[in-house]
């Protein structure tokens, strides 16, 4: 599969790396302990590896990859996340990533299209003036970041369901996988793809998506993270392999449904 | 092994002597739950760190995991045990009628005596197979402090698979706090717990080997 990409011009993608690796907390392997202080967690999982800690982290990682399955059984597809009135959406929205805001991707949309690939039969990639020109829908739900907050939106754009079927996608291949402007990526599984609420998001309160939102297009799950919700998009592919995400390969849970 | 408590004359005051005071499956769903809860507990301080609910956070040096991500590892990882072990202690209380027997009945006049009486020392630790009026109100409060904190979790883990929960915690926004209110709660009880099993030496030494 390839991963090669036109890189947005006005992207230095090399700074963004070192930008973004600065703002990470630590090697992301070592997700264990800080010293000896947490007396009671040392003997369930660790075994004998007590002061490395990396038996801790697979075996917390196989945990997690259960988890992904539980998860998996808990969605149920005709669930919808709640929706809100507008007067409960929250103002200003707030921008979140691991950059800063003017460290987003400056995206043109001249140069933007959106590349297909995978299980599909018609990879013709798409521009913006032709995804403006299909079906909208709407919803105002909550968007919960991994960290804990909350804010509610208001997005529109067109129903991935129904962009899947308009290409052809085989809906029985297992994930769906997103690339994004600054190196961003994120895998998901087809159930939640095919979810009335997902959306290929293009507006954000009935305005063309603002860049700190990820003009010119994300996807909005709100049966998901946050991080789960990729914003940039330069490419979708149907595939059946889980290439994993940015966060995800870092430690945070692949599932993370809502 | 001792034979003095089926010696003793029928009539003669109780005597903990012999007799198992905590049964092994008292002894092994506490201990395990103990484990949990302080993974849980360490791990919930390094999750609230990321967000904070007020103007402080928890010192990295008491948090368990290396950051959210770890954190976050620890928790739903832990979550099985607590839940598991949880599910056990609670059928096994109710089943064997422990509950019953040791928790019920309790009566606001008893507890208040008894709650004189040990401010002033003079509670009585004689027989521990016996819990008085203040046990049973924090053992009573703590179970369901425990339901509380199991059902809050659960409804910010998945506030769109079981929105009906998550609403009936407050939103999303305030089962957070509730989730918070419930920690704090089991960590001062835990302050309150472990004073008094330092304070009382036979009480730990019951709970370790049953008598």
């Amino acid at each position: 599969m390839p991963r090669s990409r036109k890189r947005p011009p006005g992207v230095d993608s090399k700074l963004l790396i070192k930008d973004a690796a600065k703002l990470l907390p630590e090697p992301s392997r070592r997700l264990f302990l800080r010293g000896a202080a947490n007396l009671g967690a040392l003997a369930v999982l660790s075994g004998c590896d007590i002061v490395d800690g990396e038996t801790s982290d697979s075996a917390l990682r196989v945990i997690s990859t259960f988890n992904d399955r539980v998860q998996a059984l808990l969605f149920n597809p005709n669930t919808l996340a709640p929706e809100y009135p507008e007067s409960a959406i929250t103002r200003p929205f707030p921008f979140n990533a691991y950059y800063s805001q003017d460290e987003a991707p400056d995206v043109d949309s001249d140069q933007w299209q959106l590349e297909i690939g995978g299980l599909v039969d018609n990879k013709k990639p798409w521009t913006l003036p032709e995804l403006y020109k299909l079906p909208e829908v709407s919803q105002i739900t909550r968007h919960v970041c991994v960290e804990g907050w909350s804010a509610i939106g208001s997005w529109q754009g067109v129903k991935l369901s129904d962009f899947l079927k308009l290409i052809g996608a085989d809906t029985t291949a297992k994930y769906v996988w997103f690339q994004c402007a600054e190196g961003y990526s994120n895998t998901i599984d087809m159930p939640t793809a095919l979810h009335p609420q997902t959306q290929l998001t293009l507006k954000f309160d009935h305005q063309i998506l603002p860049r700190a939102y990820g003009f010119p297009m994300k996807i909005r799950i709100p049966t998901k993270l946050g991080f789960k919700n990729p914003k940039y998009v330069t490419a979708m592919w149907v595939q059946n392999n889980n290439a994993g995400g940015y966060w995800e390969n870092q430690g945070y849970n692949w599932f993370s449904g809502l | 092994m001792t034979i003095e408590a089926t010696v003793g004359p029928p009539l003669a005051p109780r005597t903990t002597a012999g007799l198992v005071i905590h049964p092994r499956w008292v002894r092994v769903t506490h201990w395990i739950n103990a484990l949990a809860m302080l993974m849980m507990i360490g791990s919930g301080w390094q999750i609230y760190d990321a967000s904070p609910l007020f103007g402080f956070v928890f010192p990295r040096q008491l948090a368990l995991g290396n950051w959210l991500a770890g954190a976050l590892l620890w928790h739903f990882a832990a979550m099985w045990l607590l839940m598991v072990n949880g599910v056990a202690y609670i059928a096994l209380g109710i089943l064997t009628g422990r509950f019953r027997n040791k928790l019920f009945p309790v009566y606001p006049r008893d507890v208040f005596h008894d709650l004189f009486a040990a401010l002033r020392g003079r509670l009585s630790h004689d027989d521990l197979s016996v819990y008085n009026a203040v046990q049973k109100v924090l053992y009573l409060g703590i179970l369901l402090t425990g339901v509380v904190i199991v059902l809050s979790g659960l409804s910010i883990w998945k506030p769109v698979q079981f929105h009906a929960l998550t609403s009936f915690f407050g939103g999303y926004n305030t089962a957070r706090y509730v989730h918070f209110a419930a920690m704090t709660a089991i960590v001062a009880f835990l302050v309150v717990h472990v004073t008094l099993a330092v304070l009382v030496p036979k009480s730990l030494r019951a709970m370790i080997v049953g008598r």
